[in-house]
């Protein structure tokens, strides 16, 4: 019997115009390995839907299939109504210049400065920007991060706290509608864990962003989830608000939060 | 056991001959990343630079003095510029500067894109908009095809000169005397070939270089193993398209 808790009130309010993404019946393999069995889920705007599962359980190639890096071997990935598998390059990276990704490993250019970095997607997808245009907005992107004063380091000089805020800086630059997070707070101390957690909330707030997490760091994921969905054994097992699924009797969900 | 190592080299040539096809499918269309194959093409070239001719210079040097004696012995030790700069320029100069850049270039390839994919920059670059095959692997690819037949061009020039000092060690050979021999010997058709192949052994480091750093895998030790296998691999297709154009030189009669 999946568990199925209920969604958290607030949340509810926040939820205009439908699903921005919603994934139907989604399967992925690997050789013999179902990562993802009859995967489904929905996010509405303005929500913060944190996916927890165990290490290798699929939570990253679930969000590697709503950007398309992945493709799924059946089901549907829509994402601000256009199915993801059926685009072509072209309409893909439109759709990309709406979705964010903020990579597990930051995977800012080595070979660039900060300032190189984050100018990178404003090149590609707002052309016709002026250099000064560019100039204010990794200005701003760098000065919401609090890191105005890196533009010009690069990135092998910059901490791992600070080299996450950079990569939130440039994924942010786009402005996009919906941000896709792989363990935002992975391999950081407690403290900065909890300064990054707090930073996703305040700019989704700025913003009004839609966002999947992908994490298993509790501490996140109480600061910044509306609603939780557990990914266990390629499924959907569970979902819920943070208490609810706490204090589930549930053997498979308590573990996680034991 | 030797059915396996087969099978993985047959897949592997099978795979690098994709990855030769889709750069041809993709480097020509639009849109054309100037900027990167010019800073590829400064890494590769201008960095390379002193390398190639310090190497080119001692070889010059070393073939001069050691082809001496035996011209010596018969008599023909008037002959020396111009044997050894048939052999400068034909073969050594060309194979060397190739041979320097498979291992300072295709490692340097191999070892920067393979990180860039256990890093998963590949993806953010994806993510970001941009066609990471063209933006990472044509520009690359390019940069080196066409910056080494330059950089072998300039191998046969300090060579000859360290020719020209390798031959006034134990003999004395005016300036004059040994540039006219030079190009008294040298033909167009000894130019053209061997400048002509340096395109095909600048694609192979470039394709190897970028086929192995792209197909990286395996996190920091596929890294390693990523450079180490592009050189392997760059460096024994030099020899072999090095055959190849000798035997078609040979067949077309332009030796």
């Amino acid at each position: 019997m999946i568990p199925q808790a209920n969604i958290m009130p607030e949340m509810e309010t926040e939820m205009v115009d439908g699903p921005v993404i919603q994934l139907k019946n989604v399967f992925k393999s690997f050789g013999n390995n179902n990562v993802l069995k009859d995967f489904s889920l929905d996010l509405n705007k303005g929500e913060n839907v944190v996916v927890l599962g165990k290490s290798g359980s699929g939570k990253s190639v679930l969000i590697k299939c709503i950007i398309g890096l992945i493709k799924p071997d059946s089901g549907t990935v829509t994402v601000l109504g256009e199915n993801i598998p059926d685009l072509n390059h072209t309409d893909l990276d439109k759709i990309r210049a709406k979705v964010g990704f903020l990579f597990q490993s930051n995977a800012l250019y080595d070979s660039m400065t900060v300032r190189q970095n984050l100018e990178f997607p404003l090149r590609r997808h707002r052309a016709n920007m002026s250099k000064s245009e560019i100039d204010n907005l990794v200005i701003e992107a760098l000065t919401n991060v609090g890191l105005a004063h890196t533009v010009d380091m690069q990135p092998s000089e910059l901490s791992g706290g600070m080299k996450k805020r950079i990569a939130l800086a440039r994924t942010l630059i786009l402005k996009p509608e919906i941000i896709l997070y792989d363990e935002p707070t992975t391999g950081l101390d407690p403290i900065t864990g909890r300064e990054i957690s707090s930073l996703m909330c305040e700019l989704a707030k700025k913003y009004n962003t839609s966002s999947i997490i992908i994490s298993h760091d509790l501490n996140c994921v109480k600061i910044v989830a509306n609603r939780i969905v557990m990914l266990i054994d390629g499924k959907c097992y569970a979902q819920g608000n943070y208490d609810d699924l706490k204090n589930s009797n549930d053997k498979q969900v308590q573990q996680f939060f034991q | 056991m030797k059915l396996t190592v087969l099978r993985n080299f047959l897949n592997e040539t099978g795979d690098i001959s994709r990855f030769t096809g889709r750069f041809f499918a993709e480097a020509f269309k639009p849109r054309y990343e100037f900027a990167e194959l010019l800073r590829q093409a400064f890494f590769v070239g201008y960095k390379s630079l002193p390398l190639v001719a310090v190497t080119a210079f001692i070889m010059g040097l070393v073939i001069t003095i050691q082809s001496r004696p035996t011209l010596v012995e018969f008599g023909a030790e008037a002959w020396l510029p111009k044997m050894v700069s048939v052999s400068l320029v034909r073969e050594i100069a060309p194979v060397i500067t190739a041979l320097i850049c498979a291992g300072k270039i295709g490692s340097g390839i191999g070892a920067e894109l393979g990180s860039m994919k256990v890093t998963e920059q590949i993806d953010s670059m994806e993510v970001s908009g941009t066609n990471p095959f063209k933006f990472l692997v044509a520009t690359r690819v390019m940069a080196t095809t066409l910056t080494i037949p330059i950089l072998a061009v300039l191998a046969d020039t300090v060579s000859l000169y360290g020719g020209y000092l390798g031959a006034n060690i134990h003999g004395v050979v005016s300036w004059d005397l040994y540039w006219n021999q030079v190009f008294d010997t040298l033909a167009f058709s000894d130019v053209l070939p061997s400048v002509l192949k340096t395109f095909f052994f600048g694609f192979a480091i470039g394709i190897i270089g970028c086929y192995k750093g792209y197909n990286s895998n395996k996190g920091t030790e596929g890294v390693g193993r990523s450079a180490n296998s592009a050189v392997v691999v760059s460096s024994l297709l030099v020899f072999i398209l090095d055959l190849l154009a000798v035997q078609i030189i040979d067949i077309l009669r332009l030796t």
